[in-house]
């Protein structure tokens, strides 16, 4: 019950702040008034979903995992075929005035169904069946999204991992994919002798540091350095044959931001000139030229965080990271009191969705991650991701307020 | 229940571990904690916590850097939004003497378009509203929207009335499309080009000087005469705004509030000394003529009219064409642009006589009882008269061989042994006393590019025939204003009312009231000259004689019927180019003189038979405001046309 009060405190202090993007275009007011409008709308529903997913009874969720999961499968399949492509990607289904994003239902879906397949599992006794299956799971909603070109949305299930590391993925995985993109990025900084050079000497340094243990291991440990050298080499032509030409542009401009100053460098400069012209107090609420002036494109979507950082300045985005970061704690917090496998790899998947989110999205805005066109969570305008938030978070409120009658099992 | 739900939860059972896994060294020595935090997963949350907070600290810091340690964004910020918006404020009126407006501003207006914006465009119709050829149009188009999309740009300036009214009623129907009135000089007066030049926009050149750093590229500035010269009063002072804008550059009001805007302030209106009705009379009369006339009021300096023929009407450099207009006029082989009474400087011929005899008398090498006989050995002498000659014969008369004797009184005073080195000396100190008359150098009138005219040195001549290589026979031509001597038809008349001031003059000037004071403080100096006013006595009743004595050369300019006494002096200058020039200068009435005159006509033969009659005629025009001695007017379009089929 604590927790239901303080999240619904917690949502309603966010939410109102969404409308905000919509009062700083007050010049744009057709337009920007029907948006904001809108989102109020969207609120609105919201806070009905919020009551009809606390009201429904729990185990419904746990019950229905895999229904909800076929729903969405069937409907990102459906989006496929039926969806215009707007803005280049098929993967919004319009129903007369509303358009929906089934990719947005698709997280807290997954969620379910992963977590429950989690809890019918022996970690213990781990075998590949098990494994494939819930990779399989994992997987087929993001290549789905993929097939409709909405790339970014498709990372997001990226953040499962964190979940079943929790619940005893190897942390190898973990670090190989880090170090992955370590060196893909490096890669792209610097020329790659040099770089291959400075990974064998570190290779080379932690197995002589560690060479007690390490000898048993040397056919390992060379093959690591083959498969990173071959990464090294291999990532010109991941770089220029696999990613698309406007992912490629994306990962460029995080390099050099100079690098395409109009097109994609257009949005990461404008929007690092916006937050950065907020100084530390801000220009206060309405007044931020930059964003009420669009120079920031897609300022109420994905770029909602300039506005944060213009008009309330930097104490106003630590206040926002804080704030996020103690619902991420919350979350934390919440999914370990569960008792059920279900209930907390569900709230781990919740938390990592949050938190990829957040990362990648005020991250591409103050110029540390790609361009990616995912939401800010509970603040950018849009009613899909609004209400799959709110159907991610309540679900896992709705699981918690009820976990002590679980004791029966 | 389903099979999920059947699985006893072990894990929460199992002892914790709390390691801080943060804290371990990462590389292979992690397996350790690794294989133990796969064993103890509740261990983990603290793994997933730390990734958590390490990337909230990474923005915290990295947010800290680009808004409070790097002010490289606010300024940017400032570069994307700010727009300094000049406003031009109207330039400053021009009226003559009576409060007669002769330069005003009047809107143009130019078609503009925002592309985009452009919907349903039924162009032939448009077109035929405009009287547009289809092509033209979309080439225009074209140039618009390779400008801008979303701004506005002229697709046509400059609509003449009849377009402007065409388009305006139905502007309605062509959205995109709007009307933009700027403010352009016209002009009242179809006369007065040369002093009141013209307006443009300014020369890139003229952009990189720092003089000129009020002023952005398309700015409009005088370019010659008065518009140039007092453009500083003229232009008033320009207002700024600082208006936000959009990221298409379109207005999104006013900065703060307009905190930083200044107003702007119109320019002053000049208050010209010009005598409309004069001025456009001195054009008519030179109409096809070539020449210049200047009239003085010599009590203040005050130009009345200032005629450069051939002319053009002012309108002409303004408004659309005006480029093409201006080559026009520029190769034109009459020279209508040049400007006659200030840059073209003649030999005066015998009007400088007047000088010379000043000169003599103050030096006291003469006085007015002094006689010297019509000596044709040593000069020609072109008039019958009686013999000898004193000061108001030989005036009277333009007795050459007396102003001959003058010179050479005042050139040779013996004051050397060596007759060249006594011409040399002689000859400074006529040029001193010359030049106190304002001779030889800019007078300091309201125009630029006036020419100084030349007063001959020592030097001048040491430099054509060497020291002592000449002597007074050499020079004499300038006893009779002949020679290497020139002045300006401004000069001219400005000696004119040196003598009617009977020893002092105040510098020509046009403008005679800047906004709500008065002229220009040097304008209000007088300037004396080196001779006495008494002397000036000696000489004005021989002026007077040219005119209604009997017998004058300038009996012609005689207005004695309306009871105006005209002083005045003939002068045919002697040209190698072709027929004489035709000078006559005179001021009225003698006694109370208000009108300082000289008219200088080129290649028109005698003073008195052609500059004599115009120079009456302007002082009638002036003096009484109409003129009854219309048979003159015919006469000299007569004797123009005369001399026009001669000419080519």
């Amino acid at each position: 019950m604590v927790g239901l009060g303080w999240l619904s405190v917690y949502a309603a202090s966010y939410s109102p702040d969404a409308p905000s993007v919509g009062f700083a275009g007050q010049s744009f007011q057709e337009l920007m008034a029907f948006n904001w409008f809108k989102q109020i709308i969207w609120i609105g529903t919201a806070v009905v979903l919020m009551v009809i997913l606390v009201v429904v009874d729990y185990k419904a969720y746990d019950t229905f995992a895999y229904g909800f999961y076929a729903i969405v499968v069937v409907l990102l399949l459906v989006t496929l075929f039926v969806a215009r492509p707007i803005a280049g990607s098929r993967s919004w289904l319009e129903l007369g005035p509303v358009r929906l994003q089934p990719a947005e239902f698709a997280k807290f879906a997954t969620a379910l169904a992963v977590s429950r397949y989690m809890a019918g599992i022996n970690l213990r006794h781990q075998n590949w069946r098990d494994q494939a299956v819930l990779a399989g799971l994992t997987l087929l909603p993001p290549l789905l999204i993929i097939a409709s070109n909405e790339t970014g949305q498709a990372l997001v299930f990226g953040a499962f991992l964190l979940a079943y590391f929790r619940e005893g993925m190897s942390p190898l995985i973990l670090i190989v994919l880090a170090a992955a993109g370590i060196i893909l990025i490096l890669a792209l900084l610097i020329p790659k002798l040099w770089l291959i050079g400075g990974i064998t000497l570190i290779l080379g340094g932690i197995f002589l540091v560690n060479s007690r243990v390490m000898r048993h291991h040397l056919p390992l440990a060379l093959s690591v350095w083959a498969v990173v050298v071959g990464m090294v080499f291999g990532v010109d032509f991941f770089f220029n044959n696999v990613l698309q030409p406007h992912q490629r542009k994306r990962i460029e401009v995080l390099i050099n931001p100079s690098a395409d100053p109009l097109g994609v460098g257009w949005n990461v400069t404008q929007s690092k000139i916006a937050i950065g012209s907020g100084g530390l107090m801000g220009k206060g609420f309405l007044e931020g030229t930059q964003t009420k002036f669009d120079f920031v494109p897609e300022q109420s979507t994905d770029f909602i965080f300039c506005t944060v950082g213009e008009e309330w300045g930097w104490m106003g985005s630590l206040v926002v990271i804080i704030l996020f970061m103690a619902l991420l704690m919350r979350l934390v917090y919440v999914a370990e009191r569960q008792k059920s496998v279900f209930g907390r790899t569900y709230g781990y998947c919740v938390a990592s969705i949050f938190f990829f989110h957040f990362a990648v999205n005020v991250g591409m805005t103050i110029g540390l991650a790609p361009v990616v066109g995912i939401p800010l969570p509970l603040f950018s305008y849009g009613g899909s991701s609004l209400w799959s938030f709110t159907i991610l978070l309540f679900i896992m409120l709705a699981i918690d307020a009820y976990r002590k009658q679980d004791l029966v099992r | 229940m389903g099979w999920a739900t059947c699985l006893i939860d072990r894990l929460d059972s199992e002892p914790l571990c709390c390691v801080p896994l943060q804290t371990q060294i990462v590389g292979w020595g992690a397996f350790y904690p690794v294989s133990f935090a796969l064993q103890y997963l509740e261990g983990r949350k603290y793994v997933i916590q730390t990734i958590f907070v390490v990337v909230a600290l990474l923005f915290a810091a990295r947010l800290f850097y680009i808004q409070v340690l790097d002010g490289s964004y606010k300024l940017a910020a400032d570069r994307n939004t700010l727009q300094r918006i000049v406003q031009v404020p109207y330039r400053g009126l021009v009226y003559d003497r009576n409060g007669q407006l002769m330069v005003q501003n009047t809107p143009v207006y130019d078609l503009m378009v925002i592309p985009r914006e452009v919907k349903q465009l039924d162009t032939a119709y448009f077109c035929q509203l405009l009287q547009l050829p289809i092509e033209e149009f979309r080439l225009a188009m074209t140039a618009a929207k390779n400008y801008s999309r979303v701004k506005a740009s002229p697709l046509i300036q400059n609509l003449s009335t009849p377009e402007l009214a065409a388009i305006q009623d139905n502007l309605i129907d062509f959205p995109g499309f709007s009307i933009k009135a700027h403010m352009a000089r016209s002009y009242k007066t179809e006369n007065l080009a040369h002093a009141l030049g013209y307006v443009g926009a300014i020369t890139p050149k003229l952009l990189e000087s720092p003089k000129y750093a009020k002023y952005i590229a398309g700015d409009n500035l005088g370019i010659t005469g008065l518009e140039s010269f007092y453009e500083k009063v003229l232009m008033g002072q320009r207002g700024v705004q600082y208006r936000m804008v959009n990221v298409r550059g379109i207005e999104k009001g006013a900065f703060r509030g307009g905190e930083f805007d200044t107003l702007s302030v119109a320019g002053l209106d000049l208050h010209t000394s010009i005598d409309s009705e004069l001025q456009a009379y001195g054009e008519l009369l030179m109409a096809n003529k070539r020449g210049s006339i200047v009239a003085l009021d010599p009590k203040t300096g005050e130009i009345l009219a200032f005629v450069s023929a051939p002319y053009f009407e002012p309108a002409r450099l303004s408004g659309k064409g005006m480029g093409n207009r201006y080559m026009d006029l520029l190769n034109n082989p009459e020279r209508p642009l040049f400007n006659r009474p200030l840059m073209a400087t003649y030999p005066p011929g015998s009007v400088f006589k007047l000088v010379n005899e000043l000169v003599a008398l103050q030096m006291g090498v003469v006085t007015p009882y002094t006689s010297f006989p019509c000596n044709q050995r040593l000069v020609k002498c072109t008039h019958r008269h009686e013999a000898p000659t004193n000061v108001g014969i030989a005036i009277k008369q333009s007795c050459n061989p007396y102003f001959y004797q003058v010179m050479r009184t005042t050139i040779m005073r013996g004051r050397s042994s060596n007759p060249k080195e006594d011409a040399r000396l002689g000859l400074a100190e006529w040029r001193r006393q010359v030049m106190s008359f304002g001779l030889g150098q800019q007078l300091g009138v309201d125009l630029g590019s006036e020419r100084k005219g030349s007063i001959p040195s020592p030097e001048l001549y040491d430099k054509m025939y060497g020291r002592h290589g000449w002597n007074f026979r050499t020079i004499y031509s300038l006893s009779i204003g002949q020679g290497e001597i020139g002045i300006t038809g401004l000069q001219m008349a400005n000696i004119m009312a040196t003598i009617a001031n009977r020893g002092y003059y105040y510098t020509p000037h046009f403008v005679r009231g800047i906004g709500q004071s008065g002229p220009l403080p040097e304008y209000q100096q007088r300037h004396h000259t080196n001779i006495v006013p008494q002397h000036f006595d000696a000489i004005i009743p021989g002026m007077q004689a040219v005119v209604d004595g009997r017998g004058g050369t300038g009996n012609l300019a005689s207005l004695a019927q309306f009871g105006i006494s005209v002083a005045g002096k003939t002068g045919t200058v002697q040209n190698a180019h072709g027929p004489d020039h035709a000078t006559f200068a005179a001021f009225a009435p003698a006694e109370d003189p208000q009108i300082a005159i000289a008219v200088f006509i080129e290649n028109a033969g005698f003073g008195g038979t052609s500059a004599a009659p115009m120079a009456s005629l302007m002082i009638e025009k002036y003096l009484r405001r109409k003129v009854e001695r219309t048979q003159w007017e015919t006469w000299l379009q007569g004797d123009a046309s005369k001399f026009i089929k001669k000419k080519h």
